[in-house]
């Protein structure tokens, strides 16, 4: 497996080239007489070598359209393309996946919640399965499987049956198998919902590395908003089957109101009194590397207050997002927002602490399937 | 009759019925493991969909299965005179058997391939396989521990089958049984045949048990 030399910079895998695509994508169910509308719409753009994460409560329709790319589910309307093909013109009319799809999907990796392994074969024999499909010999695939559990830290698993392994060593061989075929593409169904916290940062550490390595474009549905946080590029909330929102995380903090910024980068707190002006500032682009806050300071020689932050630091820029309060009212603090505003960063006046609040558990999580 | 005059009867009867139940399972695998599969693939929802075909090979399946064997082996004398070129003997008996088998058999495939997880076949549709690869690589290999019972199950219902089949013209150690024991009033033979017949049963269940756990031992069934 080739590993790139030298420094790697965060975000350098990622191009502007469209690497999946789905355009109008509508799943309507019917089941009994009724209609489900799973999917309504969904205009998806996941750039080559990001890792895109769709998160959204159950049945809000993001494994429906997981499962739309590859299309082991059949969209009712509108297209999806990966890496330049159009699946759904490969797909035909019958239930059936013709020659053609089949060999589509061989290229696009895919990482299930239940990891979907054979309990009837071993380890080694799980990763070859997708080369004997490709017709690659016997001796190339048990090497190239012995390189992959090499790659995610299992050399000494081969031998074992799936049944003898942790949910997290099982969710390593899930990947390994599913990068088998040398894909471009990865796509992962809640590959970490089953797993616990800790094997959880493992296995997303894991799929960050392969991102970073390979170039490897991950597209990923998840409940968990701390996967987005860990890992994501760029998100899309979904909602009722559709996109509600969607861009990178610093598309997303540039956008107010933004539900999926606010759940990135929570911040609360009150003011302590009467007479305080309480603002969110956020911090992305360029201007995000100045010391502002201590500038502001002494500029117009007034005491700030941190109430809470959500910040990071991504490339060298910082991201996230502050909470202060300024002494006064807002109508006395027009020049230090200005101020503010003018280094490139962006206000909001927090006006009333309930709002916020509520928009913070719009997201609330419900458990896995 | 006295042992030695048992011994022979009995050796005879016990090649006679494993004669016929080897032959009869042999033929009944290959005839009810496809049926199971088809059952399996083209219900509704499964992999090639087809309510007709479904319909009629499951009805097929359960009219088979509900004739008394016994009826059946008479209703089946033409057809095996047919292909046997006699309805009498070991050999001809293998015809009765196996399509009185092979409906049963075919229920038990069916039912030990739907307990295979959906999961797994969607990885592997995922992977690019098509159905062959996933009926060959993921529904029989991950069903063979309930394929194996299936099988044990179904060679002690032929056991059973055959010793009835002496009664219309089979041999083996039913034939015997009836012949010697039953028609003659021997009671000490009828008894002898019972326990030959209760060990062959025994040990046929014990190889299925054995290889089943074999093949849970190597972490298949965890």
């Amino acid at each position: 497996m080739p590993v790139p030399d030298g420094p790697r910079v965060a975000h350098s895998t990622v191009t502007e080239t469209p690497v999946i695509t789905t355009s109008g994508l509508t799943k309507v169910y019917e089941s009994r007489g009724r209609q489900v509308t799973a999917l309504d719409g969904v205009d998806l753009h996941v750039r080559e070598g990001e890792v895109f994460g769709v998160i959204g409560q159950s049945g809000a329709g993001k494994s429906s359209l997981i499962r739309c790319v590859n299309l082991l589910e059949r969209p009712t309307s509108g297209t999806v393309t990966v890496d330049g093909v159009d699946l759904t013109a490969l797909a035909g009319k019958g239930r059936r996946a013709g020659k053609d799809l089949r060999r589509a999907r061989s290229s696009i990796g895919m990482v299930f919640q239940h990891f979907n392994l054979l309990s009837s074969r071993t380890v080694k024999d799980n990763i070859e399965l997708p080369l004997e499909i490709l017709g690659v010999s016997g001796t190339e695939r048990s090497r190239r499987a012995l390189e992959l559990l090499d790659l995610v830290g299992l050399a000494d698993k081969a031998k074992s049956y799936p049944g003898q392994l942790s949910g997290g060593q099982k969710q390593r061989v899930g990947i390994a198998r599913a990068l088998a075929g040398n894909p471009k593409v990865l796509l992962s169904d809640e590959a970490t919902s089953a797993l616990d916290p800790e094997t959880t940062r493992s296995i997303l550490q894991l799929l960050r590395d392969l991102n970073r390595q390979l170039g490897l474009t991950v597209l990923l549905i998840t409940h968990e908003m701390d996967v987005v946080k860990t890992i994501c590029d760029s998100a899309a909330l979904m909602q009722h089957g559709r996109v509600v929102e969607s861009g990178t995380v610093g598309e997303l903090l540039a956008t107010p109101g933004s539900q999926l910024a606010a759940e990135l980068f929570p911040v609360s707190g009150a003011p302590t009194g009467p007479d305080r002006t309480v603002v969110d500032v956020t911090f992305h682009g360029e201007a995000a590397t100045q010391p502002v806050i201590s500038q502001l300071s002494r500029t117009y020689n007034i005491d700030i207050s941190i109430l809470g932050a959500a910040m990071d630091t991504v490339g060298g820029k910082q991201i996230g997002r502050m909470r202060i309060e300024l002494p006064g009212r807002y109508e006395d603090n027009v020049v230090p927002v200005g101020f503010l505003r003018e280094q490139g960063l962006q206000v909001e006046l927090v006006e009333d602490e309930d709002t916020v609040q509520d928009i913070a558990h719009v997201l609330v999580k419900e458990g896995a399937k | 009759m006295t042992w030695s005059e048992m011994q022979p009867l009995l050796e005879q009867g016990t090649v006679d019925t494993l004669y016929m139940v080897l032959w009869a399972t042999v033929v009944t695998i290959a005839g009810g493991l496809p049926l199971g599969i088809l059952l399996v693939l083209t219900d509704k929802g499964g992999l090639l969909q087809n309510r007709p075909v479904n319909k009629v090979v499951g009805a097929i399946v359960n009219v088979g299965r509900s004739l008394p064997f016994i009826i059946l082996l008479i209703a089946l004398i033409p057809f095996t005179t047919f292909v046997v070129g006699t309805f009498i003997g070991p050999t001809a008996m293998i015809v009765p058997l196996a399509i009185g088998a092979i409906p049963f058999f075919a229920r038990l495939v069916e039912t030990a391939i739907r307990e295979v997880d959906h999961g797994l076949v969607e990885a592997v549709q995922a992977m690019g396989g098509g159905i062959p690869t996933i009926v060959r690589k993921v529904l029989l290999p991950q069903a063979l521990p309930s394929l194996i019972s299936a099988v044990t199950t179904t060679v002690i219902v032929l056991i059973g089958y055959s010793a009835m089949a002496g009664a219309v013209g089979g041999e083996g150690l039913g034939s015997k049984a009836v012949t010697y024991g039953y028609q003659r009033f021997d009671t000490t033979f009828m008894l002898v045949t019972v326990v030959v017949l209760v060990l062959i049963v025994t040990v046929v269940q014990l190889i299925g048990d054995g290889v089943v756990r074999l093949l849970a031992r190597r972490g298949r069934t965890a």
